[in-house]
């Protein structure tokens, strides 16, 4: 684009300096890659052959076994169904919430719009803190080892609440103008024109919610003893956790016990990251666009 | 105030249900106060009187259906938002596990003096500044940077597979990268075998605390660098093209122009990011950090957040840890306030 005129040319050092750019950039590439390719390299790998520090790129030792003892874990099947069923409900919630309350708030007619809206914002800045969060959930509520403590506290970003917002704030008002005079509620314009013409925010939303929700440990950790009501990612934990625990008692020779579960973490942190590396290249897309979204109006 | 009105407004909707549909139906249409007014002079139904203001009877009436979708996320938000808040008044008053949530009689500030002439508060608290600032001076230029070097790319497909291939780390959870973290730093792990290349010794880098803030600071980079950029670029393609043959018509030549025209012209969004960056400065990354730290580093990697955990949940002194968490809260709230309220003043961009 900016080629036009050909009396406008660049000079040479900026021609330079666009072929260092572009090689960085690569690195960058590199270096952000890197781990990944090592863990699924490592995942392959015999134990020995880790332990020795060989296996950086290429998997040396080729080796399955370790799949199939993780994926025989009864206990890892049944932290990963916690996982997908932690996920499913609390996207339901989080977007029942989430919708409904976006929807109202981005009527420009609504009386005390202003009130409603800087509600949600003021728990962006300040919030209650761990203790009282805690005491609320497994005190009052009585939600220990309860999947409720996973799925509902969380279930409203206020982030995505203003991305919604500002997506139905720019929604033709005509359409809805049109549909209430043909006799329609506000129910039924909600449900029948506003819903199905906001599939695109509806299912970046969904995402955000959804990656969240798979990716999270720390509510679990903090509600949940039961082991078959962790999530996969709890599992993962107390498998890394384990192995450095130890590493912290034999002391700074202990090398090695890391590296006797350095295989099956491997395992499993692949297994884990599994369906977002299968997804990514199709979600990505609809991520970047629900921040720009987010962004044109704050 | 705050919790009567949208209480109100939902019992108060209720009773307008039946029969008011049509009207309902009608005024919906009325988007706009101008048309509104046109209506209601026209249907001279009822309300009559010059139409002032709006008032909540009104409100209510014609947008019912409306009010009822704020009943399930205010009662959300009532719970899980507010009532924690007020839940920290325990940070003021003994608290009995069993007894009532709100504590059982005032302490004044015992909890406060406790934690202040705490000799291990102090250290975390250095800590937390540290590592909080050396996240804040690392972590929110680089996206800067990047995002500049991204738009200095004339292959489209070239920029879209780098940021395709940056956003990556983003999508991982928190346990994933700590994992990948501990493999990394192992004694025989990928860096100790760089290091061990150009002839230095292995290192037991997660067993050293004078390398917890490196590893930390990097994994955060590695982590959050490339998604960090996307606003930055969104921002790059508002600025008007025009301004940059301009500036080349004038012999600006292209680093002057990233001067003069790119980085005012992000610069708005920079302060945005920066004011929230401020705002976060104290609750450095607890999940990572607890995550990552052991007891052997805990002289640099034990944070006011992991602190707060330990004594807070696990020896569950609870009012103890709710003091700890208000202050922190409170320093927050007080630094956003302040980087908005210079931000607005020198910039003229702020939060609202």
């Amino acid at each position: 684009m900016r080629r036009e005129g050909g009396a406008l040319r660049d000079g040479r050092g900026y021609r330079v300096f666009r072929v260092v750019n572009a090689a960085a950039l690569a690195a960058v590439c590199l270096v952000t890659l890197y781990p990944f390719v090592n863990l699924v390299a490592k995942a392959f790998s015999s134990e020995g052959f880790i332990a020795a520090g060989e296996v950086n790129l290429i998997p040396r030792g080729f080796n399955t076994a370790t799949f199939a003892a993780v994926m025989g874990d009864p206990l890892f099947w049944t932290n990963y169904r916690n996982t997908v069923v932690y996920t499913v409900l609390g996207t339901l919630i989080a977007m029942a919430i989430t919708t409904t309350y976006a929807y109202a708030i981005s009527r420009s007619h609504l009386k005390g719009r202003s009130f409603f809206i800087g509600i949600a914002v003021f728990t962006m800045f300040f919030s209650g803190g761990l203790i009282p969060n805690y005491v609320l959930v497994a005190n009052v509520l009585g939600w220990r080892n309860s999947m409720w403590a996973i799925v509902v506290p969380g279930a409203l970003s206020v982030f995505n609440l203003l991305v919604m917002k500002s997506f139905f704030e720019n929604f033709p008002a005509e359409l809805e103008e049109a549909a209430a005079i043909d006799g329609l509620s506000t129910y039924g314009v909600f449900a029948r024109i506003v819903l199905p013409l906001s599939k695109a925010v509806l299912a970046t939303m969904t995402l955000f919610y959804a990656v969240g929700l798979w990716n999270s440990w720390f509510s679990a950790f903090l509600y949940l003893d039961d082991k078959e009501l962790f999530p996969v990612t709890v599992y993962l934990r107390n498998l890394i956790a384990a192995a450095t625990g130890t590493e912290s008692v034999t002391g700074g020779a202990g090398g090695d016990a890391v590296q006797i579960g350095a295989n099956i973490q491997s395992v499993t942190m692949l297994l884990t990251v599994l369906p977002i590396i299968c997804f990514y290249p199709f979600i990505q897309r609809y991520f970047v666009s629900g921040v720009m979204l987010g962004s044109v109006k704050g | 105030m705050t919790t009567t009105e949208p209480e109100a407004a939902t019992r108060a909707g209720a009773p307008a249900a039946p029969g008011s549909a049509p009207a309902v139906a009608v005024d919906a249409g009325a988007r706009r106060p101008r048309v509104l007014r046109r209506g209601g002079r026209g249907g001279g139904n009822g309300d009559g009187a010059p139409v002032a203001r709006l008032t909540w009877r009104r409100a209510l009436r014609r947008d019912w259906q409306l009010y009822t979708f704020l009943i399930v996320p205010l009662v959300f938000l009532l719970v899980f938002r507010y009532l924690p808040m007020a839940g920290n008044i325990i940070a003021f008053r003994r608290f009995r596990p069993g007894s009532s949530i709100f504590g059982d009689e005032w302490v004044g500030l015992y909890y406060f003096e406790a934690f202040i002439t705490n000799q291990q508060f102090w250290s975390v608290f250095w800590n937390t500044v540290i590592l909080g600032g050396l996240t804040l001076a690392i972590c929110f230029p680089l996206p800067i940077v990047l995002a500049l070097m991204l738009n200095e790319l004339r292959s489209r497909r070239y920029k879209r597979l780098v940021q395709t291939i940056s956003y990556l780390p983003h999508f991982m959870s928190i346990v994933i990268v700590a994992g990948l973290v501990m493999q990394l730093t192992a004694v025989n792990g990928t860096v100790n075998q760089i290091v061990e290349a150009f002839g230095g010794d292995a290192v037991s880098f997660m067993q050293r605390p004078d390398w917890f803030r490196s590893i930390y600071v990097s994994s955060e980079v590695w982590q959050t660098v490339g998604w960090g950029t996307i606003l930055y670029l969104a921002a790059l393609t508002t600025i008007d093209q025009q301004l940059y043959e301009a500036a080349r018509i004038d012999g600006a030549n292209r680093w002057k122009q990233t001067w003069h025209i790119t980085l005012p012209g992000i610069r708005p969004t920079m302060m945005v990011l920066l004011i929230l960056n401020i705002g976060s400065f104290m609750a450095v990354g607890f999940e990572k950090v607890l995550l990552l730290q052991n007891p052997l580093i805990y002289s640099t990697a034990d944070v006011i957040s992991t602190y707060l955990y330990r004594v807070g949940i696990q020896s569950a002194q609870f009012s103890y840890g709710t003091a700890i968490g208000l202050f922190e809260a409170l320093i927050g709230l007080v630094l956003v306030l302040t980087a908005n309220g210079i931000s607005r003043r020198v910039t003229g961009a702020s939060l609202w």
